[in-house]
């Protein structure tokens, strides 16, 4: 439907660069302000989004009985059990925190890249990671099987005189995964604070303007402000780069620290992050296209923001594929028995299914498709890939974490897993509860960073006086 | 700080990103001081116009990064040697190679929270009242697509009638007089 022919003269289409322009021509200061404000300020809220929400509120209420059920029974209601001790509860954590990924990418590397076609999707991507770490971090949380003393993974001084154990690569996680959401959480609001200054200004209602007023610290955009604001906004890019990337390598090291055949490789971290940046950008395609469909906002999210995600899900798509490969041959080179053993059973035991569904959905789908400029500007295909993306990338997690250790050295010793319905409700109740929060944040935030906006616009331009006077 | 009456300043509105940098640089050529540019977005050349070309925001992110890190090492050693130690297959207590992944979490932790926060109070928000919040024709354009100029009436320059010709002359859209 939306497949177009690259024709001269499109209007989609920047003579100067031949590439698909990152706004539409013809916004000024003002009709961007007005059209982003309007989502937010307006009285009447869409039936389709009363629709979703109610149906994201079931979500998040499938989680809480299931979070019930697990707090009055405990861990014995999912199917861990020895030897695969991790089960869902572990693969969704990772898989979570790797869609978060994708925001940082686009907020931070992207800005000090300098790459400004990143602005329109960048704000809904922020938002998008701190929702999907927040469903990461309950993961482990309720894993743990005693939720109420999960405060014992920080170095608190209690009166038992008991510490955390700094050796383990599960207190490094506890200190990734908690800076990298209150870092995702303070690049977000800073980012925020001009935005909520415009809807502070635009509201109309007594109630928005306290609710904004208050949440916006009294912005006035002076540039003294503006300046020291944009040297917080590099060093927290510049912050954030390293931290993503460190992020996901940590939580690899759980993993690769381990001696079990299949985890216990040093191709991990590096594979990890980018597993986690590909799954990421599934998913910021999965919430753009509907969004920008939903709320009009082509000329804002244009088909060069759609185009670029194809490419750089191709790139990762190729480390992930190097990743996959690296294994394989490690498996053969290193000639050690067990680790051969756990390919050819990944591949070809009894859960080779998830193996292939997982090749299937992150290689053979995604990478012989998307060098095709045609395919990656059709938005419905784009829609389509990205879910099976997002598919993939989780059964790489299952694939990883499940026949790893069903069947590790003593045959005796080897078992199976089969999750249970309590597993899937918990699942699909984070699932759930992501949309829910994704959809409070349309309705009540700005998703899409104006004042980032105004200044891609040809007005935002500074010219000598007589050229301003020729135009 | 004490309460204030009377006049803040002057304010002149303008259309264009290059006529308020223009009339800035004018304004700041002539001597002016205490003065302020208001943009829906970040103007560079505003900024430099007026005088301003460093600010803090650096220095309190490195400090909050090392503090950080720092912090959290020493943490780690004096729990891992003393407060708490554990033998795990005789491995040295003081394992720093492994406390550096915490130290270097906090660093950016630190950092981050220094950078957001301490951007925030270097500008010396929240301050939720302002007086250029009581000009009519600000709050309408200052956060959507208006460029703003004001010269204050704390500057020793400053005079009600003069200083409303003297920013006449850069042909604004409109200047008001903006009371505390």
């Amino acid at each position: 439907m939306a497949t177009r022919e690259i024709k001269p003269g499109d209007p989609g289409i920047d003579p100067a660069t031949g590439e698909f322009r990152v706004i539409a021509p013809g916004q000024t200061f003002r009709s961007i302000t007005e059209k982003i404000v309007r989502i937010v300020l307006t009285p009447h809220t869409p039936m389709g989004w009363f629709g979703i929400f109610t149906i994201a509120g079931g979500g998040v209420t499938m989680l809480l009985v299931a979070l019930v059920w697990l707090f009055l029974k405990g861990v014995g209601i999912w199917a861990i059990t020895q030897p695969v001790a991790w089960g869902f509860a572990i693969i969704n954590f990772v898989w979570w925190i790797g869609i978060g990924h994708a925001g940082t990418l686009i907020s931070a590397i992207l800005l000090l890249f300098k790459q400004s076609w990143r602005n329109s999707i960048s704000r809904f991507a922020e938002a998008m990671t701190i929702f999907a770490v927040m469903c990461a971090a309950l993961f482990p949380v309720i894993h743990i099987g005693r939720p109420w003393l999960g405060y014992w993974l920080l170095p608190l001084p209690f009166t038992m005189t008991v510490w955390p154990q700094f050796r383990s690569p599960l207190m490094w996680d506890t200190f990734a995964v908690s800076t990298y959401f209150t870092i995702s959480v303070v690049f977000w609001y800073i980012g925020m604070v001009p935005d909520l200054a415009t809807l502070r200004d635009r509201s109309q209602s007594k109630i928005a303007q306290y609710f904004y007023g208050m949440l916006s610290c009294g912005w006035r955009g002076s540039v003294r402000h503006w300046m020291q604001y944009e040297t917080a906004s590099l060093l927290l890019a510049g912050l954030a780069t390293p931290l993503v990337l460190s992020v996901h390598t940590v939580i690899s090291f759980d993993f690769a620290v381990a001696v079990l055949p299949g985890w216990h490789t040093t191709i991990f971290p590096p594979y990890f992050v980018a597993g986690a940046i590909y799954s990421g950008f599934a998913m910021v395609l999965t919430l753009a296209i509907p969004l920008r469909k939903f709320y009009h906002l082509e000329s804002l999210v244009t088909d060069r923001h759609i185009d670029n995600m194809g490419k750089l899900m191709l790139v990762t798509g190729f480390i992930v594929a190097y990743g996959y490969g690296m294994e394989a041959f490690m498996a053969w080179y290193s000639a050690d028995h067990w680790e051969a053993f756990t390919f050819w059973n990944r591949a070809f035991g009894p859960m080779g299914w998830s193996y292939w569904t997982l090749i299937t959905c992150n290689l053979a789908i995604p990478l012989t498709t998307l060098w095709s400029r045609k395919l990656r500007t059709n938005i419905t295909y784009m829609f389509i890939i990205s879910i099976v993306v997002n598919t993939g990338m989780w059964f790489e997690r299952f694939v990883i974490i499940v026949t790893s250790l069903t069947r590790d050295f003593l045959p005796s010793a080897w078992g199976t897993y089969r999750a249970t319905k309590w597993d899937y409700m918990t699942f699909f109740g984070t699932v759930g509860f992501f949309v829910f929060a994704f959809l409070l944040f349309v309705r009540f935030l700005p998703m899409i960073p104006m004042n980032e906006i105004r200044m891609l616009l040809p007005g935002a331009k500074i010219k000598p006086k007589a050229a301003e006077a020729a135009d | 700080m004490p309460a204030r009456e009377g006049t803040y300043g002057l304010l002149a509105e303008f259309e264009t990103p290059g006529d308020l940098v223009r009339a800035a640089r004018q304004a700041h050529q002539d001597g002016w001081r205490r003065m302020d540019c208001y943009t829906p977005y970040p103007v560079e050349e505003a900024a430099e116009a007026i005088g301003f070309h460093r600010n803090k925001v650096p220095l309190l992110t490195l400090i909050g990064g090392l503090l950080g890190g720092g912090v959290v090492f020493t943490l780690q050693t004096w729990i891992s040697v003393l407060a708490y130690p554990i033998n795990v297959a005789g491995r040295p207590t003081y394992s720093w190679p492994a406390f550096i992944v915490p130290a270097y979490e906090w660093t950016i932790l630190w950092a981050g929270l220094s950078a957001g926060f301490g951007m925030l109070a270097l500008c010396g928000l929240p301050s939720l009242y302002h007086p250029l919040f009581n000009a009519p024709n600000f709050r309408d354009g200052a956060t959507t697509d208006k460029f703003f100029l004001c010269l204050e009436a704390l500057d020793p320059k400053f005079d009600l009638i003069a200083t409303r010709a003297y920013l006449a002359a850069f042909k604004p859209t409109s200047v008001v007089e903006v009371d505390y």
